[in-house]
């Protein structure tokens, strides 16, 4: 999101689900989508049965890369040398759109110097897919009338993840596939809502509607004058951030709503201690997480999908009602009651605040949300913002600003940003020779709190996924139990044979914290832009347990 | 793709049998050593979908190298086409020539369909129930062969008929006819004797469709020429594709499948679609119980298919052709796919047809025995490498047929009428016949007759006249089978009932398939009525519900009338089978539910055959 954000001003998605299905090329970069985005995917599947190539770039042969005319194997955190190998084969064969990049960018040159020394063959190098097939992608994408990346944590789960989202925004502004309908840039969100989340000012830069805390005056008084309130404008922490200033001392006290870091985290063991070490843990959720476990106070909420009225906001930024269809359960009650309440105690009265009162706040705060009344998104089954009034139909795609012919409406140009490649931050050596990257399943959600809930006919237990011939050169069999190391931690988990790895490359997910807590391995190593830690890259080690040892993590499964 | 296979492996031989087909496999992720690549690069998506077509075809590689399709076969298969193993398993169980259960290298196929029965099938089968044990057992004595009861094999000129399946290195396909009961188990353990070859008995006034069959030598190509071969493509050429479309309008030729579609229309309506590449399709999947003309054709005179399947590609811009040639057709297989060869040698077919600068090559596909698939979506679906389901229409084929393309699609008989036009020009091919119906037409002729065999005559011929081609009736005629089974039965009253599509119109019958069986009073004709109704059972797809349960419901409303167990009276067991029919009739996608009724009924109205007490 600070990728898109930082180019474009505005930090989401810039395609709709519809253009998917109308589209004639898709990078599928870094992204499980099949498993890890169903819903999404249906529209890319519809869009491969009216024809449009899929190209899949992921270290493993995911379900989704199945689905490609075309899978590239790349090496784990070689993502900024792919992209810069294809700009520059893009580049040197003309293949770019000089007229857009005149008018609507900034930056070419610099951008196109950097790039140069990504030869092909340097490409090949680094990512170890073979400089022919670079190249194929480079044309097809250069060639492509209607072109769309999208991507997932793949390639902001990295510490440079913000340079990696930069390099992708490179190739759409390179080629002009973006404000075009079926072109465009798009990070798939993992939950309904986290669009909405980020929108409603929940980063630490930024007030609803993204409007920024520091440099954005004229919005900051806005919000004091309705308000009442001096609003600090120095931004906040991130998540990551957050747990730093634990360390230091410099936090004594959390509230934590709808979220579990204790078992999210990546080196979850030090995590928990930090949570520990706190003065106050407040925690607000549907579940008794390991993280509410932790906290001094528990505030049991409503779901907000079905126990509580309000909206959510999809990967394509349309904003939809939700309706409340059954009453919460016991003492648990409504997020927005819990929080009024805390504030009365604090010695605030807002009074009676309903969902209707709070979203109109945010309509008279937020330009891009003000003409989306409750009555239209009813009517109209949800808008797309941004919405200025109420005249104002939704906006399908972003940015078709930049293909303006007027320079006034182009507005501000989109900058090209030199990146870097950088290896991932934990190396490989003769003690941890493989490289472990996680993800997702298609039967399980984040760390299982939801999802471990209800049985799934395709759900198995935490395995450690090796490829055939590491399998055979360990003389690992399948189910067998192994020890995973890291420089940070060791579990054990069950061995499962899969020949979407390949040599070297190995996989987990984190859905069953209770029987494998695989984030004891992962590095907390962050990207300082985003605050997103690498969990996509650690090096590892497997040994073979004593047999007398060697007892079934399998039952530890649900 | 979602791949899920299981662990199980091909043997070599599976894996070679496969390879042999598909040639040798890409990458790593499609079957071969994984390596550096393999790690690095996956080819697949539209190209590896775009082999879909190739499942049925992978599927006769393996039943044929195994005699069955193994777990691990057809894992390999779905690796190499990139189809989910429950799709391909689905398609595997559609068609009753696969096996997915372990079965001997040899299958005896004996038919004991109705012509077949008239002439001591029984026999043949109760000597097998000795010899080989049960029905698909592999019992101790039987040596590496099992016997099953087919449908109809299309023999019926020379019933009873055998067809041999057989498995393994350098095995073949073959059938025999006129089957004596110990040949046949002999022959299933695999003695060598010379096989009885079918005997080609062909007759009628004036041979214009049969011309060459029984006189010219069917795998060569310059017999073939030196009997008037490839003029009628030349006339094409001259005429181009709107000309030669305008003689078949002329002529009024009509389909001879059963639904008589005119077949100028047909072409015209392909010739002017916008979408490409537009297909054309030989049906000659000759299923229907007593048809064998198609057979006959193909086996005598390849060559005659081969060049109306080119003028039809011509003339309806079509660039590729396919034969969809039924899975029992050993014989005839065998001759196409050399007359296809030699032609393509030739330049007959392939990029340049005979230097005139269009393109025109076919394909041969095998059925796997499914009846269903004679209908012409089925069998665009059994082409794709689909389960032969048939299609709703609208769209039709002409529309959206084969790969979703417009299609033209006409069986071998109605495709070989196009030379005869082109010979004589379409007015006077026009004056053949009678004004409704124009043209020759061919007869199976077979049951209770002197000279069971294919025979022509012009539209217009009476029945009587069609017996007495055949050397009349042996014994005294109690009925005959029109159209097949799923035609009607006629009486000794209706002797002289022309034969034109006006005629069956008006007097309630079917011309079909060309099908003509006579039964004497010897023949227990309720015993002919069940098999009827067995076949259907047997052959309905299942997709649409009134064919599914109809079917079943009708046999069993037949049984309870036979064993004299009917639930209520009679008359109410009459009536729920009138009843049921209707619903068939009304509801069922596609041609077979529309007809499954139609012999059964006409046995009941015509022949009185349920009324009563059973004899």
């Amino acid at each position: 999101m600070v990728g898109l954000a930082t180019v474009f001003g505005a930090g989401g998605g810039t395609s709709s689900y519809g253009e998917v299905e109308h589209s004639d090329l898709m990078l599928l970069w870094g992204s499980n989508a099949r498993a890890a985005h169903p819903i999404f995917f249906h529209h890319v599947l519809k869009g491969i049965h009216n024809g449009m190539r899929l190209i899949a770039v992921d270290p493993r042969r995911t379900e989704s890369a199945q689905w490609g005319d075309l899978w590239l194997g790349i090496d784990v955190g070689t993502d900024i040398a792919l992209s810069n190998s294809i700009a520059r084969e893009i580049i040197v064969n003309e293949l770019h759109d000089a007229t857009f990049i005149e008018r609507a960018t900034v930056g070419f040159e610099a951008y196109r110097d950097s790039v140069m020394s990504w030869t092909l063959e340097r490409g090949e190098e680094v990512t170890k897919v073979p400089a022919d097939v670079i190249q194929e992608v480079a044309h097809a994408f250069g060639k492509a009338d209607r072109a769309m990346i999208c991507w997932t944590l793949g390639i902001t789960e990295h510490h440079n993840a913000t340079d990696n989202v930069l390099s992708l925004i490179n190739l759409s502004l390179l080629t002009g596939h973006v404000g075009r309908y079926g072109c465009g840039v798009n990070p798939l969100r993992g939950q309904n809502n986290v669009q909405g989340g980020g929108d409603m000012g929940a980063i630490p830069n930024k007030l609803p509607g993204f409007q920024d805390i520091e440099k954005d005056s004229e919005a900051r008084a806005r919000f004091e004058a309705a308000w009442g309130v001096p609003i600090d404008p120095t931004s906040g922490w991130t998540i990551t951030q957050m747990f730093e200033a634990m360390e230091r001392k410099d936090l004594s006290a959390a509230y934590v709503i709808g979220e579990n870091p204790a078992s999210s985290e990546a080196d979850n063991q030090h995590a928990v201690e930090l949570l520990e070490g706190l003065d106050t843990l407040i925690v607000q959720d549907i579940f008794m997480t390991k993280t509410a476990q932790l906290a001094d106070v528990v505030f049991p909420a409503s779901n907000s999908a079905f126990e509580s009225e309000g909206t959510v906001t999809n990967s394509e930024r349309r904003v939809q009602r939700t309706r409340a269809a059954l009453t919460p359960p016991g003492n648990a009650r409504d997020d927005i009651w819990i929080i009024t309440q805390i504030a009365e105690r604090l010695g605030t009265d807002w009074g009676a605040v309903t969902p209707q009162g709070a979203w109109d706040e945010l309509r008279s705060l937020s330009p891009m949300h003000a003409g989306m009344s409750y009555a239209r998104l009813e009517a109209l089954g949800g808008l797309q913002w941004p919405c200025p009034d109420e005249d104002h139909p939704g906006t399908q795609f972003l940015h078709a600003r930049l293909w303006s012919d007027d320079p006034a409406e182009v507005g501000p140009r989109a900058p090209f940003s030199v990146v870097v490649d950088e290896p991932p931050v934990d190396l490989l050596n003769e003690e941890f020779p493989l490289r472990l990257t996680t993800g997702r399943r298609l039967d399980s959600y984040n760390t299982g709190m939801q999802s471990g809930r209800y049985t799934s006919p395709l759900r198995r237990p935490e395995t450690l996924d090796v490829s055939p011939e590491d399998a055979e050169r360990l003389g690992l069999s399948e189910g067998e139990p192994v020890a995973v190391s890291s420089r940070r931690g060791t579990v054990e988990a069950p061995v499962h044979v899969d020949p979407a790895l390949r040599p070297g490359l190995v996989f987990m997910t984190f859905h069953f914290p209770d029987q494998v807590e695989t984030n004891v391995l992962t590095i907390d190593a962050t990207d300082p832009k985003s605050g997103t830690a690498e969990f996509k890259a650690t090096a590892v080690r497997i040994d073979k347990l004593p047999a007398a040892t060697a007892q079934g993590s399998v039952e530890g499964s649900r | 793709m979602d791949l899920h296979l299981s662990a199980a492996a091909p043997s070599d031989e599976e894996r070679a049998a496969v390879d042999e087909l598909l040639g040798e496999p890409a990458s790593g992720w499609h079957g071969a050593r994984r390596d550096d690549v393999t790690y690095r690069v996956a080819r697949g998506g539209r190209s590896a979908r775009d082999q879909r077509h190739l499942l049925l075809p992978a599927l006769h590689a393996l039943q044929a190298s195994a005699g069955w399709i193994s777990e691990g076969g057809l894992n390999y298969v779905c690796e190499r086409l990139t189809v989910p193993p429950a799709e391909a398993y689905g398609v595997a169980t559609f068609y009753a020539m696969f096996s997915v259960e372990p079965r001997p290298r040899t299958v005896v196929h004996v038919c004991d369909d109705i012509a077949c029965r008239v002439a001591g099938s029984e026999a043949i089968c109760e000597h097998l129930q000795t010899a080989y044990g049960p029905e698909r057992s592999a019992a101790e004595g039987a040596g590496n062969a099992s016997w099953v009861r087919s449908p109809c094999l299309g023999l019926c000129d020379a019933a009873p008929a055998v067809l041999y399946q057989q498995a393994g290195p350098g095995a073949r396909d073959f059938v025999t006819t006129l089957a004596e009961p110990e040949t046949v188990a002999a022959l299933g353990r695999g003695a060598r004797m010379a096989a009885t070859p079918a005997p080609v008995v062909v007759g009628g006034a004036e041979p214009r469709l049969l011309r060459r069959v029984g006189v010219v030598d069917p795998a060569s190509f310059d017999d073939y020429h030196a009997h008037g071969g490839y003029l009628a493509l030349r006339r094409a050429v001259e005429l181009g594709p709107e000309g030669t479309i305008a003689e078949i309008t002329e002529a009024k030729l009509m389909g001879r499948g059963g639904a008589a579609f005119p077949t100028g229309v047909k072409w015209q309506a392909v010739a002017a679609q916008a979408a490409h590449p537009h297909y054309f399709v030989c049906n000659a999947d000759e299923s229907e119980p007593g048809t064998f003309k198609d057979r006959v054709v193909m086996e005598q005179d390849p060559f005659a298919v081969i060049e109306s399947m080119t003028i039809a590609g011509f003339a309806t811009g079509s660039p590729a052709g396919y034969v969809y040639i039924r899975g029992e057709y050993p014989l005839a297989t065998q001759r196409l796919e050399h007359a296809v060869a030699e032609a393509r040698h030739r330049g007959y077919l392939g990029a340049d047809v005979m230097g005139e600068g269009f393109e025109f090559d076919i394909e041969l596909r095998r059925g796997a025995g499914a009846y269903i698939c004679g209908e012409e979506t089925a069998l665009f679906n059994s082409l794709e490498g689909k389960r032969g389901e048939p299609r709703n229409k609208p769209p039709f084929p002409v529309q959206r047929g084969l790969f979703g393309k417009p299609t033209g699609i006409n069986n071998v008989e109605t495709l070989i009428n196009v030379l005869e036009i082109l010979r004589l020009g379409g007015a006077a091919y026009a004056r053949i016949g009678t004004e409704g119906s124009t043209g020759p037409r061919l007869f199976c002729l077979s049951g209770n007759v002197g000279r069971p065999g294919l025979y022509e005559a012009d539209f217009g011929v009476t029945l009587g006249e069609l017996l007495d081609l055949a050397g009349g009736v042996t014994g005294d005629l109690r009925a005959v089978l029109l159209g097949g089974a799923a035609g009607g039965f006629l009486t000794p009253a209706d002797l002289d009932s022309r034969m034109t599509f006006e005629d069956a119109r008006a007097g309630g019958y079917t011309l079909g398939s060309g099908v003509v069986m006579a039964f004497n009073t010897d023949v227990d004709l309720v015993e002919i009525v069940m098999r009827i109704a067995r076949f259907f059972r047997d052959e309905s797809c299942g997709q649409c519900v009134p064919c599914r349960v109809g079917t079943v419901r009708q046999e069993e409303a037949l049984q309870r009338l036979v064993s004299e167990r009917t639930l209520g009276t009679r008359a109410d067991e009459l009536a729920l089978l009138t009843d049921i029919g209707r619903v068939m009739t009304d509801a069922s996608i596609c041609g077979l539910g529309q007809t499954a009724a139609s012999a059964v009924q006409s046995a009941v109205a015509r022949l009185n055959l349920f009324e009563g007490s059973p004899a």
